[in-house]
């Protein structure tokens, strides 16, 4: 008995930190390209899925139809929001970055809410219903296949940024831009395809999210919790970004259900903050981020 | 006709907390109007203004921290929450005077921002940020879930304040508390800032390893701002829930915070005068839109539903627009204003 529930609670960890881990990947794509520490990924997140839902429903288009026509849209709306908006900012000191992507985020819930109404809504979950048995533990069919697909799309990302011109160009820019911008690197193209990027996974993990919960213009309050997962890696590191998103998946699902008898009902919802609280006092940088080495 | 202007002609004379006897007579038409307030105006506009007062008093509190220090909190209005909580369980349960319970108010926030300020000692930048997040929500969580003490979203109700035998119990007395707090605050916050303490203040802001060179003693001066900005946080939790006289945690939430960071900078990071003048446009925004909405919303009543909708995407655009074109605040058009009309009529 215990076993199952384990590996049961195990899983849907798994897949929720793979929610978060896409969605912390836009975040720390986004810093590492243009040192701007995006607030509205959560909402790009939110968006992306009921642009879907949309498409989906009230088009009747096919669901992997309009999966696709709503991540085009959405990588073409961050990259308009990018030049925008978030480009005059750069280089602007961090507060005025922060708050210009949390008026951003505001904007984006509240046009959300206007068209679609702050109603939960039934994602047209592509997914069987039907659990399916493993090890004796019944597993929910959507969260295998958020795991799965999550894998592949790091696996592709990964390979992308490793050896396509333009992944290497983006990591150059990261690494340096104003080096990068003298190395015939056109930094404002990549500026704009590190949004586009991160919006097309920040869409993915919104319509996972979306397939095994409800859609609601709350969702982004979820998405927030990508934060910690980045931090929790260290804010410049993809691979932290993911380990983060994984371990505060699995570590506040099985809080929920271990702990919720001694530290009373919800404590889900922050067992991610607890962490990162400890983590930060113990590793100011993450866990996998550099530290910063200052000159005077 | 000889025109005699003001000008700063010395050192002394630039350290004054009111340089021109211009401002000093402005300030003093300000304070009179502010007195009148509640005898030419409705209930709802003494309330109104009472809100108003209270997001000065924290606004000037989040601005010692985040505009003098430069260390940004997203979690103002947890400690705001821990001030309001304590004093509605100060009040309630242990019967406490509103004199006794506004101080230990804002001492037990004092005390939590201590406990907060020293992890963060060594945090930096976007990884302070998310760890005073962390926090806002740890307290928002334990506000909703601590059911014995807060009452949960039910909302704990507090008592009718009485100060020195008079009772408050009308929005105008408790507008006259308010506003005399907000300006005990507001010279405090003027004269802090230009003391040596400020004067540390803003170098770790402007660089922190450089201030840290020159024998500004960094542990203590950011432990300093955290305790000073939550204890001012603190007080104007305590004020806004003897004002409502009914908390719930949707009082304190993450979104609060934010509305206070965008109070400072919509109004001008780092002055006095830029967070008042900010507290009051954002408390004074969605009154505006709501008066503008509900005629048509009561015209059209599908829309009404939405209307909240469009308050937060003004309310978004609103921090987006000023950072893009106005980096500077409402406080800095006045300056610019001010600059432009100085020489006149001669341009040169």
């Amino acid at each position: 008995m215990g076993f199952e529930i384990l590996l049961q609670l195990t899983v849907t960890g798994l897949a929720w930190g793979s929610v978060y881990a896409c969605i912390a990947l836009g975040f720390v794509l986004i810093f590492k390209s243009t040192d701007i520490f995006n607030f509205a990924q959560p909402e790009l997140m939110m968006l992306g899925a009921y642009m879907a839902f949309a498409l989906i429903t009230l088009f009747k288009l096919p669901f992997i139809v309009g999966f696709i026509f709503a991540l085009v849209m959405m990588a073409a709306i961050a990259a308009l929001l990018e030049m925008m908006v978030v480009r005059p900012m750069v280089g602007e000191p961090v507060l005025s970055v922060i708050m210009v992507t949390l008026g951003l985020a505001n904007v984006l819930r509240g046009l959300t809410g206007l068209v679609w109404g702050y109603e939960e809504q039934q994602f047209p979950s592509p997914f069987p219903d039907d659990p399916i048995m493993l090890f004796g533990a019944a597993i929910n069919q959507a969260e295998i296949y958020t795991i799965v697909a999550t894998a592949m799309l790091l696996t592709i990302f990964f390979l992308f940024f490793k050896y396509s011109s333009s992944g290497i160009s983006m990591r150059a820019t990261a690494e340096d831009a104003k080096t990068a911008f003298l190395m015939g690197i056109n930094v404002k193209q990549v500026f704009t395809a590190s949004w586009a990027i991160a919006a097309l996974v920040a869409t993915i993990a919104g319509v996972f999210l979306a397939s095994f919960t409800f859609l609601e213009p709350i969702m982004g309050h979820t998405g927030l919790k990508a934060l910690p997962a980045m931090i929790l890696g260290g804010l410049d590191s993809v691979v932290g970004a993911i380990i983060g998103g994984l371990i505060i998946g699995v570590v506040e699902n099985l809080a929920g259900f271990y702990l919720e008898d001694y530290l009373g009902s919800g404590i889900n919802d922050i067992a991610a903050y607890v962490i990162v609280l400890i983590v930060m006092m113990v590793r100011p940088y993450g866990l996998f981020g550099t530290k910063e080495i200052e000159r005077v | 006709m000889a025109v005699t202007r003001f000008c700063i002609r010395s050192y002394p004379q630039d350290l004054k907390v009111f340089p021109s006897p211009a401002a000093r007579i402005s300030l003093v038409w300000l304070l009179l109007f502010l007195l009148g307030l509640p005898f030419f105006s409705g209930k709802y506009i003494t309330f109104v203004a009472a809100v108003c007062g209270v997001s000065v008093i924290s606004a000037l509190g989040l601005n010692i921290l985040t505009g003098y220090t430069g260390l940004i909190s997203l979690g103002h209005a947890a400690f705001m929450g821990i001030g309001a909580y304590t004093a509605a369980a100060l009040a309630n349960k242990a019967g406490f005077p509103f004199l006794a319970a506004l101080p230990l108010a804002g001492l037990l926030a004092a005390a939590t921002g201590a406990v907060v300020g020293i992890p963060t000692l060594r945090l930096r930048g976007l990884y302070l940020v998310v760890t005073t997040l962390a926090f806002e929500f740890i307290v928002e969580h334990i506000i909703y879930h601590w059911e014995s003490m807060t009452q949960s979203d039910r909302g704990i109700s507090l008592p009718t304040p009485d100060l020195f035998g008079y009772t408050l119990d009308t929005y105008e007395s408790f507008y006259y508390v308010v506003l005399v707090l907000a300006v005990a605050t507001a010279l405090f916050t003027k004269n802090l800032a230009m003391s040596r303490t400020g004067r540390a203040l803003v170098a770790i802001r402007d660089r922190d390893i450089a201030a840290e060179i020159i024998g500004v003693h960094l542990a203590k001066y950011k432990i300093l701002a955290f305790v000073v900005s939550s204890f001012i946080a603190g007080i104007a939790g305590a004020l806004y829930a003897y004002l409502l006289g009914l908390i719930s945690p949707d009082h304190f939430t993450f979104n609060q915070s934010v509305l206070y960071i965008a109070m400072i900078i919509v109004g001008g990071m780092g002055t006095v005068m830029g967070s008042i003048i900010g507290a009051v446009f954002m408390v004074l925004l969605p009154e505006v839109i709501n008066a503008i909405s509900s005629p048509i919303a009561s015209a059209y009543p599908i829309l009404s539903p939405r209307i909240g909708a469009v308050s937060v995407i003004v309310y978004g655009l609103v921090i987006i627009l000023f950072l893009l074109f106005e980096p500077n605040g409402l406080y800095g058009i006045w300056i610019r204003i001010k600059r432009y009309w100085k020489p006149w009529p001669f341009t040169y």
